[in-house]
């Protein structure tokens, strides 16, 4: 099988923009073609991660460049659409069904609470169309059963919003301290304003290309891997209004992350660095246990005690995770891709992890869909 | 609240009684919780489909899920969540029924240090707001087991 090699990477900032999702989409394809050195006519297909952006989107990304007549499929996996869009890539290269792949991710969100059609219009009418209350109700499980307080959920926002600091991509790049997450207002106890990410607008491109391991910066792909979710838990992403009294399903996190780890050959003590879905900060402790880095329950002890910050054991989101870049949802898994690729090539500036080798990216969301990435610098 | 059903009492459809449920399939002719039950494997869901969503059964019946349950999670919602129009701040959890699940569900008591888990609770019939049509659209919700 073809190894994956990710060629060149491109990002348009996560924030809010006058532009369109269309150019925000070729800023970022533009970038990522001009790093891999593909010409026009230079890769055979393109995979589009997108929710919000309407009809052949992607198409609106290409024509734009006059870059169409390729297959482009536009992939829709609620957060891990990007993931999604990556799998179907690889996997193409990896059967020798194409030789070059440009995959993107785009999205152009409204404020506030992300209004879904997921939800019958019933649902939304009695007050049960509430995701970031789902998300309370798996961080007041996670604090009852893995001795998380609200302080390290705080601490969680602190450090990513510190680590954003240093990313001239992020959306919020001041630090916060705990006692200003803690007196930012409840919006579903315990989790408060600053402890959830914003919804936002931004793009990411990636091109794959069927390579070798070898060679100096080189970047592969070890693992790109989308699952969904087992039916059962009634706290998951797949926002379900009922589920069994039991806790024996394992969580699409776990079942991507097993898959990715196989997949790869390598295990949780090979990674050098995370970046994961920190949709609200229990979830990114949540998503240390899930992924199998730290042992069920130790989650609070790692972020207590630095295991997880820039310069500890496993940094996790020295991008400043979705907590500092906002969640433009087509987008934020290529955006990890993109982080994870300029650290494993040693070009991460102030961010940089010394000696990154190893990385993995992580998503999670609606469907339920979550994706695994792993990603490997050569020395 | 005042007016407010509890199951058992005849179910407040019908424009009749100038009350209407949020959703057509979520009740029983006598106010329970409409669930299904899977002739094949046997676990229960709600609200009812047509197939069982654990093991694809076919053979799904409509039960009366039980009124009773006990708190397995909650919270509050401070901010009105897209498409909703009723009050705010309301309750938001998940209460586990002796069918052996856990149904998300509103909460009567909207103050989260006022619960505790595995706390007895019980099903109501609360309403949500007026239709254009001036009628109450009603939904479920837990309450606290008095006593």
């Amino acid at each position: 099988m073809a190894t994956v090699e990710i060629a060149g990477v491109g990002i348009h900032p996560f924030g809010r923009f006058d532009t369109t999702v269309t150019d925000m989409g070729v800023d970022a394809v533009r970038a990522a073609l001009a790093e891999a050195a593909v010409p026009r006519g230079g890769f055979q297909a393109a995979f589009c991660g997108t929710v919000y952006s309407g009809v052949a989107a992607g198409h609106k990304v290409l024509g734009a460049l006059g870059l169409t007549g390729v297959p482009i499929v536009d992939v829709e996996a609620g957060c891990a659409s990007g993931g999604a869009a990556l799998m179907l890539a690889a996997g193409a290269i990896r059967a020798g069904q194409y030789d070059t792949v440009l995959v993107f991710g785009i999205e152009k969100m409204p404020k506030g609470i992300i209004r879904s059609s997921f939800f019958e219009p019933w649902r939304e009418e009695a007050g049960l169309a509430a995701t970031p209350a789902y998300f309370a109700l798996r961080a007041q499980r996670l604090m009852s059963e893995s001795g998380v307080t609200k302080e390290h959920l705080a601490l969680v926002v602190v450090k990513n919003r510190r680590q954003g600091v240093q990313n001239p991509d992020a959306m919020f790049r001041e630090e916060v301290t705990a006692d200003e997450v803690l007196a930012s207002r409840v919006v579903c106890e315990p989790l408060h304003l600053f402890m959830l990410c914003s919804p936002n607008e931004g793009a990411a491109a990636v091109v794959l290309r069927a390579g070798s391991a070898e060679g100096r910066g080189r970047v592969t792909l070890e693992a790109a891997v989308l699952r969904s979710h087992l039916p059962g838990s009634v706290l998951g992403e797949a926002t379900p209004l009922s589920g069994l009294a039991s806790d024996a399903a394992p969580p699409p996190t776990t079942l991507a992350a097993r898959a990715a780890f196989e997949e790869a050959g390598l295990g949780p003590a090979d990674l050098d660095m995370v970046e994961c879905q920190d949709t609200d900060a229990a979830r990114e402790l949540l998503s240390y246990e899930e992924l199998g880095l730290c042992p069920p329950g130790g989650s609070a002890a790692w972020i207590a005690d630095g295991h997880t910050e820039h310069g500890g054991q496993l940094p996790v989101n020295v991008s400043g995770g979705l907590l500092s870049k906002g969640e433009p949802l087509g987008a934020s898994a290529l955006g990890q891709v993109v982080e994870l690729t300029a650290q494993l090539r040693g070009r991460a500036g102030p961010r940089q992890v010394p000696g990154a080798r190893v990385g993995l990216g992580h998503t999670v969301g609606r469907g339920a869909n979550a994706s695994v990435v792993i990603l490997k610098g050569s020395s | 609240m005042p007016g407010d059903l509890m199951p058992g009492d005849p179910m407040p459809g019908g424009p009749a009684q100038g009350r209407v449920p949020v959703h057509d399939r979520l009740f029983t002719a006598d106010g329970h919780l409409l669930g299904g039950r899977c002739g094949t494997c046997g676990q229960h869901h709600f609200p009812v489909l047509r197939t069982c969503p654990y093991c694809s059964g076919a053979e799904v019946a409509e039960v009366a899920l039980s009124d009773r349950g006990t708190l397995w999670g909650w919270t509050a919602i401070t901010a009105a969540p897209p498409g909703y129009r009723g009050e705010i701040p309301f309750g938001f959890g998940a209460v586990e029924l002796p069918e052996g699940i856990r149904l998300i569900t509103r909460l009567t008591e909207p103050d989260p240090a006022a619960s505790s888990f595995g706390q007895p609770m019980r099903l109501e019939i609360v309403p949500l707001h007026t239709d254009d049509e001036g009628r109450t659209v009603v939904t479920y919700a837990f309450a606290p087991e008095a006593g």
